[in-house]
């Protein structure tokens, strides 16, 4: 498991992208898997800079399991902003025309359809999110 | 990302290479405020295009919206891996794809 801790800043998802790219590399994550990470792993981590500390600036620490043979990945976000989790929200009506369509609300709905599992709790004081793709052991 | 704009009469095409994230998608959404004026057919050429998350699906979808009602959109030249994305996100039904 490796662990990574992080300001949370919008500014600083490349660094996040390039730390996660680096274990599902190690582990020889296919293409497609690792898109689909990456997205998830975006969607979540902008999610928290830009709510989690609304009075300033905080950390978020990302603890990471992968395994190969087969690929399987388990990513855990945890951040000390306001309480929130992000799968309350109600999936987006996806058969809407564009004039219909909100600009927004698509992003955890991706994250969703792109990870296996996707869970929220809020512990001693901490928003953790876990995300898992594939069969971790 | 890179950004290439090829414009012939009331024709844009714009050719983006790379990822279309958080970091990047403000650049494309402030190109397209800006040149959008007096097109009527807009091409994006999405063969270097490696990725999209949802911030990149905002700017197309205002994209589109802006172009209805003055003219055509469409999205050529699209990966698989991003096409998975416009799948999963409905896009398919939104976005005129080639």
């Amino acid at each position: 498991m490796k662990e990574f801790v992080i300001e949370a800043l919008v500014d600083k998802l490349p660094d996040v992208l390039a730390f996660v790219d680096e274990q599902l590399e190690a582990a020889d994550c296919p293409i497609k898997t690792q898109m689909q990470i990456d997205i998830s792993v975006e969607e979540i981590f902008v999610n928290i800079a830009n709510y989690a500390y609304p009075d300033g600036t905080g950390n978020v620490m990302i603890r990471i399991e992968v395994t190969a043979e087969p690929f399987a990945a388990q990513i855990i976000f945890i951040d000390s902003g306001v309480p929130y989790d992000p799968l309350s929200k109600t999936d987006p009506d996806v058969t809407l025309s564009a004039e219909e369509r909100q600009i927004g609300g698509l992003g955890i709905f991706m994250v969703k359809k792109s990870m296996d599992d996707v869970k929220y709790e809020f512990t001693d004081g901490h928003n953790v999110l876990t995300m898992r793709k594939g069969a971790v052991t | 990302m890179k950004i290439n704009k090829r414009s012939e009469g009331s024709m844009l095409t714009i050719y983006i290479e790379g990822r279309l994230d958080t970091s990047t998608s403000p650049e494309l959404s402030k190109e397209l405020d800006s040149s959008l004026e007096g097109v009527t057919q807009l091409v994006f050429d999405f063969t270097l295009l490696e990725y999209i998350s949802s911030s990149g699906l905002r700017v197309l979808l205002a994209a589109q919206k802006a172009m209805n009602g003055k003219g055509t959109m469409i999205v050529k030249n699209v990966s698989e891996l991003v096409m998975e994305v416009f799948e999963i996100t409905g896009f398919t039904d939104i976005l005129t794809i080639e």
